[in-house]
């Protein structure tokens, strides 16, 4: 009878799984906290600017968004190449812009109704002509507050 | 007869189970954007009289349809535009009760009488890039934060922050009831003392 056992070599012991859910469980998490819902499809291509100069926007219920840029490559056949402008989870044209502040602002809770703000989701490549008459249609129906909404970036990135 | 103790579920697909919420979570993740430059429209009404204006009290840059860039009737370059902007806000060559005691300028004659008085007027062209108009938008807020910045911290040199990071913290909705009250009016002096006024032309048809 040894008194030491020899120990066994070669096969390497299994690497235990037990933690792994663990590990998962924490991904999981992160994803499930950080996630935010997009509240309409984009039809429209979205490519923002870059700006630095930037300020943090409103709380999300304070917030109303128009989208505008080229139809996306599934709507193209559709609705060609020109700019367009999206409220909700359809095109519109430019006189829809007023209504549908007016319903928006309607929609939200009294207090909130006069601190809105617009914010504008315009693609880069974008003629400012488009941009100008949301803007015009926006100050018709009294909703001054606008941003443009940008990624973080140096100006110089919008050259190219 | 005794009870028979509870058989032990098998956990060793809660892994799977994880990992398939985790992958649909890593799918349909979007990070949002929500931040940007924040203006505020002019409201519709015209004004009856619209105050006189001395032209060397106005800083015009407009924009034309290829990018191309005029500041005061000079073709230009975005890169000096910031600092082409600062200068003329912070020139203060106003005389007697136009005097400006804290700007740091050139004084010259043919530019700004005060800050309070000067104004950006930019124009655009309907044919202009949405990006170009942003790169220029943000070189002028970008003027205006550097001449606040230098006067926060010659107000409060014991602050620690620079006027944009006060003013970040000041809209923060975390932020308490007191400290808001202590920042808002060391904010409002400096924007008394360089106020933004910049001013949108409505842009004209390109033919």
């Amino acid at each position: 009878m040894s008194k030491f056992k020899k120990k066994k070599s070669g096969d390497l012991p299994a690497i235990s799984t037990a933690s792994l859910p663990d590990i998962v469980f924490m991904l999981l998490f992160f994803f499930m906290v950080a996630t935010v819902m997009r509240d309409s499809t984009l039809m429209v291509s979205n490519t923002l600017p870059a700006a630095d100069q930037i300020q943090k926007l409103d709380k999300k219920d304070r917030i109303m968004y128009i989208y505008a840029g080229k139809p996306s490559s599934r709507y193209e056949d559709k609705y060609g190449t020109q700019a367009r402008i999206q409220l909700n989870d359809k095109f519109a044209t430019v006189e829809e812009v007023g209504a549908f502040i007016l319903a928006e602002r309607a929609a939200k809770r009294q207090e909130l109704q006069n601190v809105l703000t617009t914010a504008l989701k315009v693609d880069g490549e974008t003629k400012m002509g488009l941009v100008s008459d949301i803007k015009q249609e926006l100050r018709k129906v009294n909703a001054l507050k606008i941003n443009y909404t940008t990624r973080l970036g140096a100006y110089s990135q919008n050259m190219k | 007869m005794p009870r028979r103790a509870a058989p032990e579920v098998n956990a060793g697909s809660m892994a799977d189970i994880a990992f398939l919420l985790l992958i649909f979570f890593l799918v349909t993740t979007t990070i949002e954007t929500d931040s940007g430059i924040n203006r505020k429209l002019p409201p519709m009404e015209e004004l009856e009289d619209p105050p006189v204006i001395r032209e060397r009290n106005i800083f015009t840059v407009l924009i034309n349809k290829n990018n191309q860039l005029l500041v005061e009737e000079e073709l230009a370059d975005i890169k000096d535009l910031r600092s082409l902007a600062v200068a003329f806000l912070d020139n203060g060559g106003g005389q007697n009760e136009e005097a400006c005691n804290y700007c740091q300028g050139d004084k010259d004659p043919d530019s700004s009488d005060n800050p309070q008085k000067a104004i950006i007027s930019l124009k655009n062209d309907r044919e202009t890039s949405y990006k170009m108009y942003i790169a220029v938008q943000n070189e002028l807020v970008a003027a205006y934060n550097e001449l606040r910045d230098r006067e926060f911290a010659l107000l409060n040199p014991m602050a620690g922050i620079t006027y944009v990071e006060a003013e970040k913290r000041y809209n923060d909705p975390r932020t308490s009831a007191e400290e808001k009250e202590r920042l808002s009016p060391k904010l409002d002096e400096v924007k008394n003392r360089f106020p933004q006024k910049l001013s949108e032309a409505e842009p004209n048809k390109s033919n």
